[in-house]
């Protein structure tokens, strides 16, 4: 059983060898053995992860951690990067939801891209994408993270834009990419600081145990700078403010790709690798605080543009935006296991919901406004009842998967050392309109008349059956966490704390009481229950009320309709500016530089010229003049030649007077 | 054939090109089988060099040591290290490759041909000789055939872009030559040997020495190019064909580098350091400015040239910093930007083949008509933005981790080159690839199997260099180590 240890690298390759089969020989084997192939190699991962994971709870808990060297990459001077995996209980964690959820999004991608002329490019993206994203958790160092990190990058890229002769898919790819590498841009600089920092205190090492065991050698300043900077990375790769831009966008791809995205893979790589880089953040107070806020900030701003978006993706991907932000405001309070328990959570009932709007797609032949839909509680039975799980998973009703990792959340954001009173408040209204808007789509889309002509069908069991049991874990997911306040042994948290406990997860319990806390989770509770009932009293009971507030609030409703206008204000600002650079130094490099290249030619040619022309009259016109005055003084002369003796005689007897006359003179 | 091993890589091309001209005028598949054996066969002993390499030690290796003009103390001395070794491997490949994408060259295959293996001949002098007088004939070499094949068998505007690579690389020939000669009696007995000069490094220092790396430094600059002498580059590149886009890209681009790594560095350290900042600076401004200009390109091959301006950026970034990370990132990149751009090169010649234009806007939604065409596009084309996983990465944040510990503001806004080519790149293929088809291009075939052919081997390389670098930097890093402890004592 242990000997899995040595085969961690199972987990990555076997989507790995999917996706190049898929990606080369697809056409040729054909869709009967795509799909099928496909589900099965993240079905092997998800076995190996499960092997994994047993194998760890075996070990005694301190010593839960092992690594699987595979081979050395790059090793020059003090640089050493290896592929090697490391498993401990936070990646063990996350490989299970990884290959989990993503083989039920597989399994729901055979039925929905059914028919699809690109089915195997789809597969293989799919499986390249699952293993970008198990890369990228059990990496042990940070350059074989971003390895991953960049990976579910492309693949998102591709997969956003994977139904590319529609120009608009194709564009939401590449921001999807470029606005990541905007983020990147903080995580490699990040890189270089913390590697040089470190080294500069004779410690040259990328992996985590070392960085670990070594994190307290830096300097105050430079842990700060450098946390702030791989946040920096977070923001674009989990959609955080400012850099969150790309996510609505990115539901230009199919949907169980949003699914995948959403859910179990890229956009929790951000939370992913702030909790597993938590030895340096619990060092550097005000970057978690930063974290805290631009999480609570996030949460709390995409859910008032979800208020009001009527595309039903685009509402899900605002709260994605909104739920990243409660982890974000987890692990920046310092509760990280609370950060991974959310994740964990979101990425069922997400996943759920996803595939949920998927199914409701499939069934209207594409729709995706909510305006045009209603009524499908009757007709999409399955859909209703998993998508309502979902929901009331994500609004925290009390039993399910999200009110445990959501409430915890909240009450570490209250309760912790780096927590506030008011990080708690923005949470909790987040949590109210969290509720309101999902309870409005499940309002508009199930209930009330149908809105539609189209015929509404159920999807077929292979999109319902991961339905089913996504919406089993939505149920149930949240019990291995049950606080001790509720009286369970919050086993999720306990299996984490190895890798957290060192920066003792922030003892909270000791200083508040058990009556504050059970207080706190009533009155989040309560504000979620108020959520629901105003979107009843709304969407069912005066359908004609949003309306009429919309008309009573124009602008407030316009600006969160446009999504405040961000898109708008970047495009103007960042994509003008640069594209307007760009022209400016094209043409700076054809005037001027390339201008002075040509001048010079120019001038040597003119030179050229006029030294030609000078070499011509003057210097020429010497030698010509020279040569001239020779002939001429030769024709001159020639005429004495004539040739006559008597001639010659004469003037030499002429010359002889001359001599004699000079002579005697 | 193994004891000259280093003279039959450099003269067997010269060989072909007389056999080339020797046939008569109509065997023009004649021609171009002895053109392919030319070529493979130096690839064949650039494999076996490769194999038989010994990576532990700096020193010379295949050495071939004979007096040529005893008079002047001129030496046959060529031999390779692990600066050169790579670049000889690189260059063998690439133009056994080019004479495939040479193939529908459609006038005068005789002078074509036997020109390409007269460059051939001409590049592997330079990565083999160590003597400088020797060097610098193989640069002369180099040049003319060099001009012929931009000027008669490129676009529209080849003559003028012949005569501008041709003087703008002459004027940098009189700098060298100039320094060579400095360095030649400055010594004594005067010498052209690059090893004795080396050795003699340590009477080179002063202010007169400075004005001659300055000089030396302009001769090679303009080869790399490094900002402000690069112009002459896309207009070489946008006439030249395809395969001489590649040869331009893939390996004269490196001699400068290789210059300044081979001679201006180990000969003259110190004015060596006292330029290093200088030198990074251009750096920077090549990887920022290259990428801004490439992103206003709207012809896909200026596009391509303004990459490379660009991608030679990292290589000053790296090689300035005088580390270990620095220095074998550079020369990696060296190497790998040889692959990357001949790809970019070679797939830019594909459509042009077909579509007989290069405007960027005038493509789009390629993707549909032509798959496979548009996948080797993708993987060049994020081999050149730096993925992880494929060869470009490891160089760049090699360059970078070896950069950041002696230039930290620098090196930061360096990496923003990683966003703009990001940028540039995928805007150039959503243009060319996504989006609806024209009507147009509904006939465009499909990439052929020669071209392929070409790309492929380019395209393994690239992957197996992301996954596992190490067989080349393997090769390279004693040398460089050498060198660096020689500029930093």
């Amino acid at each position: 059983m242990d000997c899995i240890q040595s085969y961690v690298w199972i987990v990555p390759l076997m989507p790995l060898i999917g996706a190049v089969i898929n990606l080369l020989l697809g056409r040729r084997l054909g869709n009967r053995v795509v799909g099928p192939l496909a589900c099965l190699t993240v079905f092997i991962s998800f076995c190996a992860s499960t092997l994994l994971f047993l194998s760890l709870t075996k070990l005694p808990a301190e010593s839960r951690s092992f690594t699987n060297l595979v081979y050395t990459w790059v090793l020059v001077g003090d640089f050493r990067a290896e592929v090697s995996f490391l498993v401990d209980p936070l990646s063990a964690v996350m490989i299970l939801i990884v290959s989990g959820v993503g083989f039920l999004i597989h399994v729901y991608s055979i039925g929905y891209m059914h028919g699809d002329k690109n089915y195997s490019r789809y597969f293989g993206y799919l499986n390249l994408f699952v293993f970008a994203m198990l890369t990228l958790v059990l990496g042990d160092n940070l350059l074989l993270m971003f390895i991953g990190w960049e990976g579910v990058g492309l693949c998102s890229y591709l997969l956003i834009g994977f139904w590319f002769e529609d120009k608009k898919n194709a564009i939401a790819g590449m921001k999807a990419f470029i606005v990541n590498r905007v983020g990147d841009f903080g995580f490699m600089l990040g890189f270089l600081l913390l590697f040089w920092s470190l080294g500069k205190a004779g410690v040259w090492t990328i992996r985590f145990t070392e960085l670990s065991a070594n994190a307290h050698l830096l300097s105050a300043g430079m842990v700060t700078a450098i946390t702030l900077l791989l946040f920096m990375g977070a923001t674009g790769k989990s959609a955080q403010l400012p850099l969150y831009v790309w996510l609505p966008d990115a539901m230009a791809g199919p949907t169980p790709v949003s699914a995948l995205i959403h859910a179990a893979t890229m956009v929790t790589a951000g939370i992913y690798m702030i909790a597993r880089m938590n030895f340096l953040y619990v060092l550097a107070p005000s970057a978690m605080t930063v974290v805290a806020v631009i999480g609570a900030a996030t949460a709390f701003y995409a859910a008032t543009i979800g208020l009001v978006q009527n595309d039903i993706k685009r509402v899900l991907a605002y709260s994605t935006i909104s739920q990243l932000g409660y982890m974000f405001l987890g692990v920046g309070v310092g509760a990280y296991s609370a950060g991974i328990f959310h994740l964990m959570t979101h990425a069922f009932f997400k996943a759920l919901l996803f595939m949920g709007a998927g199914s409701v797609m499939h069934g209207l032949s594409g729709e995706l406004d909510l305006r045009n839909m209603g009524g499908l509680k009757e007709k999409m039975p399955r859909t209703y009842w998993t998508f309502l799980i979902a929901t009331l998973a994500i609004c925290g009703v009390p039993g399910l998967s999200g009110f445990f990792s959501k409430d915890e959340i909240l009450w570490k954001a209250f309760s912790s050392d780096h927590g506030h009173w008011g990080l708690w408040l923005v949470g909790v209204l987040g949590a109210g309109l969290t509720a309101f808007y999902m309870f409005r789509v499940v309002f508009l889309a199930f209930f009330g008349e149908s809105r539609t002509d189209k015929k509404a069908h159920e999807s077929p069991g292979v999109m319902t059956i991961p339905l089913m049991i996504l919406a089993a874990l939505a149920l149930v997911g949240g019990y291995v966490g049950v606080p001790e306040v509720l009286g369970g042994h919050n086993r999720f948290h306990h299996f984490l704390t190895p890798v957290f406990d060192r920066h003792t997860e922030v003892a909270t319990h000791a200083h508040h009481s058990v009556g504050l806390e059970l207080g706190l989770m009533v009155i989040s509770v309560v504000v979620a229950l108020a959520g629901i009932f105003i979107a009843y009293q709304m969407y069912i009971r005066h359908p004609e009320h949003p309306k009429a507030l919309a008309e009573r609030f124009p602008r407030l409703y316009n600006l969160l309709l446009n999504k405040y206008y961000v898109d708008e204000i970047y495009h103007a600002v960042f994509v003008r500016s640069l594209l307007g650079l760009n022209n400016l130094l094209a043409r700076f490099d054809l005037g001027i530089i390339d201008g002075a290249v040509n001048g010079s030619a120019w001038l040597t040619k003119i030179t050229a010229k006029w030294s030609g022309w000078w070499d011509n009259t003057f210097v020429d016109g010497a030698v010509n003049t020279t040569a001239s005055a020779v002939i001429s003084g030769g024709s001159v002369l020639r005429k004495t030649q004539t040739g006559r003796i008597q001639n010659y005689l004469l003037i030499a007897i002429i010359v002889i007077v001359v001599i004699m006359v000079v002579k005697i003179i | 054939m193994t004891d000259h091993v280093l003279s039959w890589i450099v003269f067997f091309p010269l060989i072909g090109a007389a056999v080339v001209l020797i046939l008569p005028r109509s065997q023009e598949r004649a021609m171009k089988l002895v053109s392919v054996v030319a070529t493979f066969v130096p690839l064949l002993l650039a494999g076996w060099i490769y194999l038989n390499f010994d990576r532990s030690t700096p020193e010379l290796q295949f050495v071939e040591h004979y007096p040529w003009i005893r008079s002047f103390n001129i030496y046959y001395f060529l031999g390779i290290d692990g600066l050169s070794a790579p670049m000889v491997l690189l260059t063998a490949l690439l133009c056994f490759l080019c004479i495939f994408a040479s193939w529908n060259t459609d006038k005068g295959i005789k002078g074509y041909f036997s020109l390409f293996l007269l460059l051939d001949t001409g590049m592997m002098g330079i990565f083999c000789s160590l003597d400088f007088f020797l060097f610098y004939i193989f640069w002369e070499v180099m040049l003319l055939p060099m001009y012929f094949l931009i000027g008669i068998w490129g676009g529209p505007d080849r003559e003028y872009a012949a005569i501008k690579f041709f003087l703008y690389t002459l004027l940098g020939s009189v700098l060298i030559l100039l320094a060579m000669l400095a360095l030649y009696f400055a010594t004594e007995p005067h010498t052209f040997d690059m090893t004795k000069l080396m050795a003699a490094r340590g009477s080179f220092v002063g202010p007169f020495w400075k004005v001659v790396f300055i000089g030396l430094f302009i001769g090679f600059a303009i080869k790399v190019p490094i900002f402000p002498f690069h112009t002459w580059l896309p207009d070489a590149h946008v006439e030249a064909p395809t395969a001489i886009s590649v040869i331009l890209a893939g390996v004269l681009l490196k001699m400068g580098v290789y210059g300044l790594l081979r001679i201006s560095y180990p000969i003259l350290p110190e004015a060596t350091v006292w330029f290093s900042y200088p030198l990074v600076i251009l750096g920077l401004i090549n990887i920022i400015y290259g990428a801004l200009c490439a992103m206003a390109q709207k012809d896909f091959k200026k596009l391509v040239a303004y990459s490379s301006i660009s991608h030679m950026g990292y290589c000053l970034l790296g090689m300035a910093a005088f580390t270990q990370a620095g220095m074998n990132g550079a020369v990696l990149q060296m190497f790998n930007h040889g692959t990357i751009t001949g790809m970019l090169f070679l797939l830019v010649g594909v459509i042009y083949d077909r579509a007989h234009h290069r405007d960027i806007n005038g493509f789009g939604g390629l993707a549909t008509q032509m798959p496979i065409y548009a996948g080797m596009t993708s993987l060049a084309f994020f081999a050149s933005l730096g993925l992880p996983g494929l060869s470009g990465f490891i160089s760049e944040v090699l360059c970078f981790i070896g950069a950041f510990p002696v230039y930290r503001t620098i090196t930061c806004l360096a990496v923003i080159g990683i966003i703009i080519g990001a940028a540039y790149f995928l805007w150039t293929f959503q243009r060319v690839f996504l989006g609806q088809l024209d009507d147009k291009y509904k006939t465009l075939p499909e990439i052929n199997a020669r071209e392929l052919f070409t790309l492929i081997p380019l395209g393994i390389i690239v992957i197996i260099l992301g996954v596992y670098p190490m067989p080349m930097l393997d090769i390279m890093r004693v040398t460089l180590g050498n060198i660096i402890s020689i500029v930093q004592p």
